[in-house]
């Protein structure tokens, strides 16, 4: 097995015990960054030879000298006697929507394509100081505005390890495929709609998207400031507890950052399924949209591929003693969508109006007769036409007149989506879950140009993921089968408030239960490629 | 219940208030998409709504520390913040004149 094939856990125990230096670790990560990557992501946007056109492109920015850094002071610790973090010597990807002092963040956005922050954002601080390898910024739909990857303003945009003429999903895309095609361990994503776990999903990996407030938001640039989350994204359910373990705790540079304790969610694992009620809910099972005329919610069935997974892990956890809970009632996820339409742009218009040209980031190179042309120019420039539909969508949804219909109304269906889960997992109530299981999306990666350009499809992909969001809760994919063309299938465990231990659990189990199963030993196509 | 539109006119007025310019291609894009997004938004008008709900700041009640104290911390580096900006003057940000400013 090749170093970039071992888990964090295991390139961790494996420096720290000085079996393995993390200068070898970080080479082999950079070798296979240079046989599968292809080129960075660049505004450049030139037409690919074939061959280049089939490389993963997850990346905007590598960080060599960083991570030769890093690598140097680990070995150095390792060599001292002293303790070089828990993940010593694990090679590390950063999505580019976190800050990284001195180093160019750009939201995958023109606007802050020169942008050097003068802070590191603390998940990253946090990373870092385990001992990780930041190997470089992964690719993103721009400003995370998106669930294919694809509307990142630096071309090429990532493509899925499994399927390179599918994308990986998004908005998180380029660090679920760093993680697929073993160009890193681990990488750092951010969840608003399901920007972990969808990608997550389509690219075989797991993602976990942490309870509202566990993991410090400073330092991520803001989409929708309820509902961003950082989390972890990793090729196995131990390796994401580790990371979390890194990352979570309070911050007070993020006065949402919770006060709770954080749990030993690695010791949790050993605990197993036995006990836990699992629910499965009904209201996950098909796809609900809208009619363009008449708005009448129309329903589509999710891929039968999927739902069939979903049945296995309930049977698999229920062999390992689980008490599946069948038709538990979660009706008003299916305004998730709707609902998340309006709150999310509302605040993402308001977080885009800082973007002007004027303390940081790109200014339009052209002369200007006044303040406002400059305004303007800049951010027609500048911005990409995502963050635009969401700036205006956003002002038009919380204007005076609208408001109360769309924003005030839209606030209150949340809270209505956020009761349904209360019900759902009420110790005292008629359910009693520990975690419920669904599919983690309706379909499996889809081909590239399927869905770009068309907003209200594209935001569709987030329908099983979405509530989650609304109501704070974590919520964790994790591989669950491969479908009929080889793609992956993703299931999705969500927790009640502060128990990522009870899903990681659940998650541990299921993927302990079913390592020997067929699906698990195949591997993505562009490593199947590489190995020919 | 039929589905408001956007009117071109109050489009444009919106690109106006957002500070943005956009070409006709990109105005008739992104008009088109605003009406798709909102045939879905409008789904939320039929949802009966219970008696006495709060509309909700966050999913789950804030557990946090809250915000800190107003008290001015400075930026231990500023020069660094200034470094960033396209144009200053005098460790002061620059902007071109604002329209009808005295």
């Amino acid at each position: 097995m090749s170093l970039n094939q071992l888990s964090a856990l295991e390139i961790a125990a494996r420096v720290r015990a000085g079996e393995i230096r993390a200068s070898e670790v970080l080479e082999a990560s950079l070798a296979q960054i240079r046989r599968l990557d292809g080129q960075p992501g660049s505004l450049d946007e030139k037409p690919l030879e074939p061959a280049e056109d089939q490389k993963i492109h997850a990346f905007i920015r590598q960080t060599e000298d960083l991570a030769r850094q890093q690598a140097e002071e680990v070995d150095r610790k390792v060599a001292a006697g002293e303790d070089p973090g828990m993940l010593a010597g694990v090679p590390v990807a950063i999505k580019d929507i976190f800050t990284l002092k001195g180093i160019e963040t750009t939201a995958a956005s023109r606007i802050l394509s020169n942008f050097k922050p003068p802070y590191t954002a603390t998940p990253v601080q946090k990373l870092m100081d385990a001992g990780a390898l930041i190997l470089g910024k992964t690719n993103l739909d721009e400003f995370a505005f998106g669930s294919s990857s694809e509307s990142s303003a630096f071309k090429p945009a990532p493509n899925n390890p499994w399927d390179t003429s599918r994308v990986p999903g998004g908005s998180s895309g380029g660090s679920t495929a760093s993680v697929a095609a073993e160009e890193v361990a681990l990488s750092l994503g951010t969840d608003t709609g399901g920007s972990i776990r969808q990608p997550a999903a389509f690219c075989g990996v797991v993602g976990l998207k942490p309870t509202y407030g566990r993991v410090s938001r400073y330092g991520l640039m803001a989409f929708s400031s309820s509902l961003d989350c950082p989390g972890p994204i990793a090729r196995n359910v131990s390796d994401t507890a580790l990371t979390l373990q890194a990352m979570a705790g309070l911050d007070p540079h993020d006065s949402t950052s919770s006060t709770m304790p954080v749990s030993d969610y690695l010791e949790a694992l050993k605990k197993g399924v036995k006990g836990l009620r699992i629910g499965l809910s009904p209201d996950y099972a098909h796809l609900f949209y809208p009619d363009f005329e008449t708005g009448e919610l129309g329903m589509e069935s999710i891929q039968s591929e999927i739902s069939q997974a979903v049945e296995h892990a309930a049977n698999v956890l229920a062999d390992l003693g689980a008490e599946i809970v069948e038709n538990v009632p979660l009706p008003n996820t299916r305004y998730s969508i709707p609902t998340y339409f309006v709150i999310s742009r509302v605040e993402a218009a308001s977080n885009l109006h800082r973007f002007d040209g004027v303390k940081y980031g790109y200014r339009t190179p052209d002369e200007v007769a006044d303040l406002q042309e400059l305004l303007r120019r800049t951010r027609a420039e500048g911005f990409g036409s995502q963050p635009k539909l969401r700036i205006l969508m956003g002002m038009y949804l919380s204007a005076a007149g609208f408001a109360e219909n769309y924003y005030q109304r839209a606030l209150k269906v949340r809270a209505m989506i956020r009761k349904d889960f209360e019900r759902a997992f009420d110790p005292q109530g008629e359910f009693r879950l520990d975690a419920i299981l669904t599919p983690t999306t309706a379909t499996t990666a889809f081909k590239r140009d399927d869905f770009f350009g068309n907003s209200v499809r594209m935001q569709y992909s987030d329908q099983m993921t979405v509530s989650a969001n609304h109501a704070g809760l974590p919520a964790m994919t994790i591989p669950g089968g491969l479908d009929g063309n080889n793609l992956p299938i993703g299931i999705q465990f969500i927790g009640a408030d502060f128990r990522e231990d009870l899903i990681l659990r659940a998650g541990f189990a299921f993927e302990q239960a079913t390592r020997d199963e067929a699906w698990r030993s195949v591997r993505p196509a562009a490593l199947r490629q590489e190995v020919e | 219940m039929s589905i408001r539109k956007i009117s071109p006119e109050l489009f444009q007025k919106l690109v106006g208030l957002a500070a943005l310019e956009l070409t006709e291609e990109e105005s008739a894009y992104l008009l088109t998409e605003m009406n798709h997004q909102l045939s879905s938004v409008h789904l939320l008008l039929q949802v009966p709504l219970e008696e006495d709900l709060q509309p909700t700041l966050h999913g789950i009640r804030c557990q946090g520390a809250g915000p800190r104290a107003d008290v001015w911390q400075p930026f231990p580096a500023p020069e660094e913040i200034l470094a960033e900006a396209p144009e200053i003057e005098d460790s002061m940000f620059a902007v071109p004149d604002v329209k009808g400013a005295k």
